[in-house]
């Protein structure tokens, strides 16, 4: 078990430099994202009055994953901004299915099943809800 | 007040957050909320939303220094991670089922017990002794870097971190906070792990804890994309800053700084919480 074993390139810590990467670009994407879309929304209601005071929700192109991604294809800069955020919540999801793949590979069946698990439970936040 | 000139002081306070909150160490997701209800009137479950997509991206940031230092037990984290998403999922739902004002006694409370936990001294209950039997039957045990070479650490406590964890998953997805001062209480005092691996672990956890609770938050509509956008930014550029200037820095004093602000923040929570006012 000791030293690294030249034969596999999914050892623990390769899998993490990887991850790492993976982390740090997706946020980044993600903030760029977010950004492009935020100057696009101030350009256009930077001068209208804010009131976030009230709750009213967002309306529904703002609330699903095929919604988000039909505003932000029409150029919107709220669509845009919400594929950011999308992005943002897909890098820790990403990560975990990552991981997934590293365990499968290492063939070390329960933390496949516990990995799995935790992937799941993240799919089903993030679509589950929507009907 | 203009759409412009808030998303500016909005994002300028996120940023405060972020470089408070990585220099103290206590995050600054934490105060996201607080900041947005009480400074800039916004709805706690926008403000929720928008804390909560702050965490992910300064836990994912931080991570991926974390994670090439090789300090994060992976293993470790996926296992309680199943306790934590769990609970996101619940507080999720809870929160769509409660009053703002109970939210924000919970948020009180825990914003109290935070500043509390800072002020006490972290004991490091390293053991190389034989694991606990989940610990065993699990392969948690690893090592971690320190100048003498690779140390050992042996885990314990499995049951108890799991549950403890359960409730960080709960507060994170009822109140929109990495909740890592719970996690590290778990992964220090009942897993006995030693401190880079407990930090570096619970911040790998916090990102993947919020983003359960995000997809939920987003598809109920509580994700405001130009309230979200300042606060995501905000707090991501602060962190990034907090972080580099960390090396070296006395952060004694400010330390002592941020938990005034947040007993003060704290305090105006519980009083809008009981008199209903938020």
């Amino acid at each position: 078990m000791s030293g690294p074993d030249p034969q596999s390139r999914w050892t623990d810590e390769h899998v993490e430099m990887l991850v790492g990467n993976l982390l740090r670009y997706g946020v980044l994407a993600a903030a760029a994202i977010a950004l492009v879309g935020g100057v696009l929304y101030l350009a256009r209601y930077g001068g209208t009055h804010a009131d976030y005071h009230l709750f009213r929700g967002q309306p529904a192109e703002l609330k699903s994953v095929g919604g988000v991604i039909g505003s932000a294809r029409t150029g919107d800069g709220r669509g845009i901004i919400q594929l950011g955020l999308l992005a943002l919540i897909a890098t820790p999801i990403a990560r975990v299915a990552f991981s997934l793949l590293a365990f499968a590979r290492q063939r070390d069946r329960t933390y496949v099943i516990i990995t799995a698990i935790v992937l799941a439970l993240l799919l089903y936040g993030l679509t589950g809800y929507e009907r | 007040m203009s759409v412009l000139i808030l998303t500016l002081l909005i994002g300028l306070g996120s940023f405060a957050a972020g470089v408070l909150g990585a220099l103290t160490g206590l995050g600054g997701g934490l105060v996201i909320v607080p900041l947005l209800t009480l400074v800039f009137g916004v709805d706690i479950r926008y403000a929720i939303g928008a804390s909560l997509v702050s965490v992910i991206a300064t836990s994912s940031g931080a991570a991926a220094a974390f994670v090439r230092e090789g300090y994060t037990n992976i293993r470790i984290g996926m296992v309680l991670e199943i306790a934590t998403t769990v609970g996101a999922l619940v507080g999720a739902f809870v929160a769509a089922l409660v009053a703002p004002s109970a939210i924000a006694i919970v948020f009180g409370l825990v914003l109290l017990y935070s500043a509390y936990r800072s002020t006490r001294p972290r004991v490091e209950h390293v053991t190389t002794g034989p694991p606990d039997r989940w610990a065993a039957r699990l392969r948690l045990n690893g090592t971690y870097p320190t100048p003498e070479g690779r140390q050992a650490y042996s885990v314990q406590g499995v049951p108890t971190g799991f549950s403890l964890m359960f409730v960080a998953g709960i507060l994170s997805g009822l109140l929109g906070i990495g909740s890592g001062v719970v996690k590290v209480l778990a992964m220090d005092q009942a897993m006995h792990l030693p401190f880079k691996v407990s930090t570096t672990t619970s911040n790998f956890m916090i990102g993947v804890t919020a983003a359960a609770s995000a997809g939920i938050y987003l598809s109920r509509g509580y994700i405001d994309p130009g309230l979200a956008m300042p606060v995501m930014l905000g707090v991501l550029a602060g962190a990034m800053l907090g972080a580099r200037i960390l090396a070296g820095a006395h952060t004694s004093v400010l330390r002592r700084i941020f938990n005034v602000v947040v007993v003060v923040m704290a305090i105006e929570m519980l009083y809008k919480g009981i008199t209903g006012s938020l």
